[in-house]
């Protein structure tokens, strides 16, 4: 077989260039070997790249934890706010200027404890952003407490005799609560998350990615876990089954796995709309 | 000129009038009293003025949201009082540090806790001052009239907007409640600032740029692309461990405020020429302290009234200075004693307080009473 014959066969894409969204310098980053957030961050990227958004439309806003430290590698406006508070400082800059399409990147700590309150009323109001929450079901940041998303029995530095409360489910409390587009993916599944976030993205209303990730420094070394790669494929690749896959199998088959994909997705009016239809009203023009 | 009409409004509605005149286009808040009447107003005007008014589900969210808005660069203000004082203290910490112009109301009511919601209160001054953690400026206004309170919204929204920093307003439910006839300024009859945006490239611009003491703002979504973070800092606005730049950065922050004590402080001086006893009181009690003065001089009591419209920075050399004349400075204030320790720490000469915490406004009489063993 010739060379050229192999070109065309394999059909080389060029390599996605990840450099033009990273601030110069601002690399390395802070997670630690085997985190699964670096991968999310590409898979975000690539997303980001596909919806055609330009740098200077989006603001990224976090904040605390790992996860939240995404703001200060990307090249676009970025916020890095207090412990829960991330979907409150973003809801005030996106009312303030409505045509920045706003990305919030947070925890299963910072979004469904502290800033559980805010969660679930940015849902309600179905404020045009696009919420990721990567689950990690600890809190990595302070070394390896148990968080809202923990499974019960699980041992963390705070439940050494294993975890007595059981945990949130992100897709359903993000649905109950109002948002207009849930979903969930894995580090994993990396491509698959890129096409959710997409999604995500040019979603209009209050989005909700739950992404299972893993924290094998602390979560996994007090679980038992042999290693990264052995932890991902047990929790992202066994725990969980895509919504298509599921569709075929009896509910027996499904137990204690996660549902990945587009789980809900409805159109309802969306806040700043709703309120550029507030002032015609107010100023007596609507 | 015919005289301008004056209208008959509330405390509250008079803040909401002086930020809708300063520019705010933006209020975040959440129901509490005895400040809700600023938000019912908000939500009504803000939106036809083309802004923008939103009821958070906390007080925590109110102040976070409206740092966000004016990162965005929208003029953004909250309102709230004593409890919702406590919750917003981590907010007013970030926008210190991250240097985030806001305006900050609190009427103040009695506490601790819940403690007195619809009585008057003066307690919350040393939490003003120290309530967020860490070294941090601070700006805190203190009106005492209806039309001041309009006024001083404005000034507070300069100054924010000039010292990248939050500003507080902090008046008590007496005022707060009170109608008085007040005029609306014109447009362009008060002095209105807007902060400074950069104008270097994109690639040249800093958010805490070393080369100036107070850096120019961009707004999100502006082309600047730029980093906040609630951390310590560099002049790019990432996070640092480095102590020398860590020391700097606070140092900076305080040192902006403190250099620039001239254009931020405000007193009124009322008959201190040649007072023997001065009054040093703010926000209501200062409306008794003025009357405490009237009557005294009909006695031949030579009284004066030191009234800080600035009460954040504290007016030390103020202070130093009449209580070089005065035999006694008498502070009257509606808490168990905090400004007066501000007021020993600064005057060369004795010092007295007046204090009640029991929802009652202090009287002239009560003053006079202290007084009278002074003359």
């Amino acid at each position: 077989m010739s060379g050229a014959a192999v070109a065309v066969k394999k059909k080389l894409s060029v390599p996605f260039d990840y450099s033009k969204y990273i601030r110069p310098g601002k690399l390395p980053h802070i997670w630690c070997p085997g985190c699964g957030h670096g991968i999310v961050l590409k898979a975000l990227l690539r997303a980001i790249d596909k919806s055609g958004l330009k740098k200077d439309d989006i603001c990224m806003v976090s904040g605390i934890g790992c996860s939240s430290r995404t703001p200060g590698y990307v090249d676009f406006n970025t916020l890095h706010t207090l412990h829960g508070r991330a979907l409150s400082y973003a809801t005030g800059v996106k009312l303030a200027k409505p045509e920045l399409k706003v990305i919030v990147i947070t925890g299963d700590g910072d979004a469904l404890a502290i800033g559980g309150n805010h969660f679930i009323h940015t849902c309600r109001r179905n404020i045009d952003m696009t919420i990721l929450v990567y689950t990690n079901a600890i809190y990595g940041m302070t070394g390896g407490q148990y968080s809202p998303a923990t499974p019960v029995g699980s041992v963390s530095h705070t439940s050494r005799y294993g975890n007595i409360e059981p945990p949130f489910d992100t897709c359903e409390m993000a649905k109950a609560s109002g948002a207009t587009f849930v979903a969930r993916g894995t580090a994993y599944h990396c491509q698959e998350l890129e096409r959710i976030i997409l999604e995500a993205i040019k979603h209009k209303g209050t989005s909700v990615v739950d992404i299972i990730d893993s924290c094998p420094v602390y979560y996994g070394r007090m679980n038992k876990y042999k290693s990264a790669s052995q932890m991902m494929e047990m929790i992202e690749k066994n725990g969980t089954i895509s919504v298509k896959q599921a569709e075929k199998l009896p509910p027996e088959k499904l137990e204690g796995k996660l549902l990945r994909g587009i789980l809900y997705k409805v159109d309802r009016p969306e806040y700043c709309e709703e309120y550029e239809k507030l002032i015609k009203k107010a100023q007596g023009k609507g | 000129m015919a005289e301008k009409k004056r209208i008959l409004l509330q405390g509250n509605e008079a803040c909401a009038e002086g930020a809708l005149y300063a520019g705010c286009r933006f209020f975040a808040g959440y129901p509490i009293t005895p400040s809700t009447e600023v938000a019912e107003a908000l939500s009504v005007k803000l939106p036809k003025a083309g802004g923008k008014f939103i009821q958070m589900e906390d007080e925590i969210a109110s102040i976070s949201a409206i740092i966000g808005a004016s990162l965005a660069g929208v003029k953004s203000m909250t309102a709230t009082s004593g409890p919702g004082f406590s919750l917003k203290q981590e907010g007013i910490g970030f926008a210190c540090l991250a240097e985030v112009p806001c305006v900050i109301v609190n009427v103040m009511r009695g506490g601790p806790s819940t403690g007195y919601p619809t009585g008057p209160g003066q307690a919350d001054v040393m939490q003003a001052r120290w309530g967020t953690h860490g070294d941090h400026p601070v700006i805190a206004l203190t009106p005492a009239y209806v039309q001041e309170i309009l006024f001083e919204t404005v000034r507070a929204f300069n100054l924010a907007e000039k010292y990248r920093t939050p500003v507080m307003i902090l008046y008590d439910e007496i005022v707060g409640h009170m109608r008085e006839p007040i005029v609306l300024p014109e447009p362009g009859e008060i002095e209105v600032v807007d902060r400074v945006k950069p104008t270097c490239p994109p690639e040249e611009y800093f958010p805490y740029d070393e080369r100036y003491e107070i850096a120019p703002l961009a707004a999100y979504g502006e082309g600047y692309r730029f980093h906040v973070t609630g951390l310590n800092h560099r002049q790019d606005g990432f996070p640092t461990n480095d102590p020398a730049t860590i020391q700097e950065g606070i140092k900076r922050i305080i040192r902006k405020i403190e250099n620039n004590r001239d254009d931020i402080m405000k007193n009124e001086e009322f008959h201190l020429d040649d007072a023997e006893i001065c009054i040093l009181a703010y926000g209501s009690t200062a409306r008794s302290g003025r009357e405490a003065v009237k009557i005294a001089r009909e006695k031949g009591i030579k009284v004066g009234l030191l009234r800080p419209l600035t009460l954040w920075p504290f007016p030390e050399d103020t202070i130093r200075e009449v209580s070089k004349r005065a035999r006694v400075v008498v502070v009257p204030e509606m808490n168990l004693g905090q400004i007066v320790y501000e007021v020993e720490r600064c005057a060369d000469c004795e010092v007295v307080g007046i204090h009640r915490v029991d929802g009652e406004p202090i009287t002239p009489a009560q003053i006079i009473e202290v007084m009278e063993r002074y003359k």
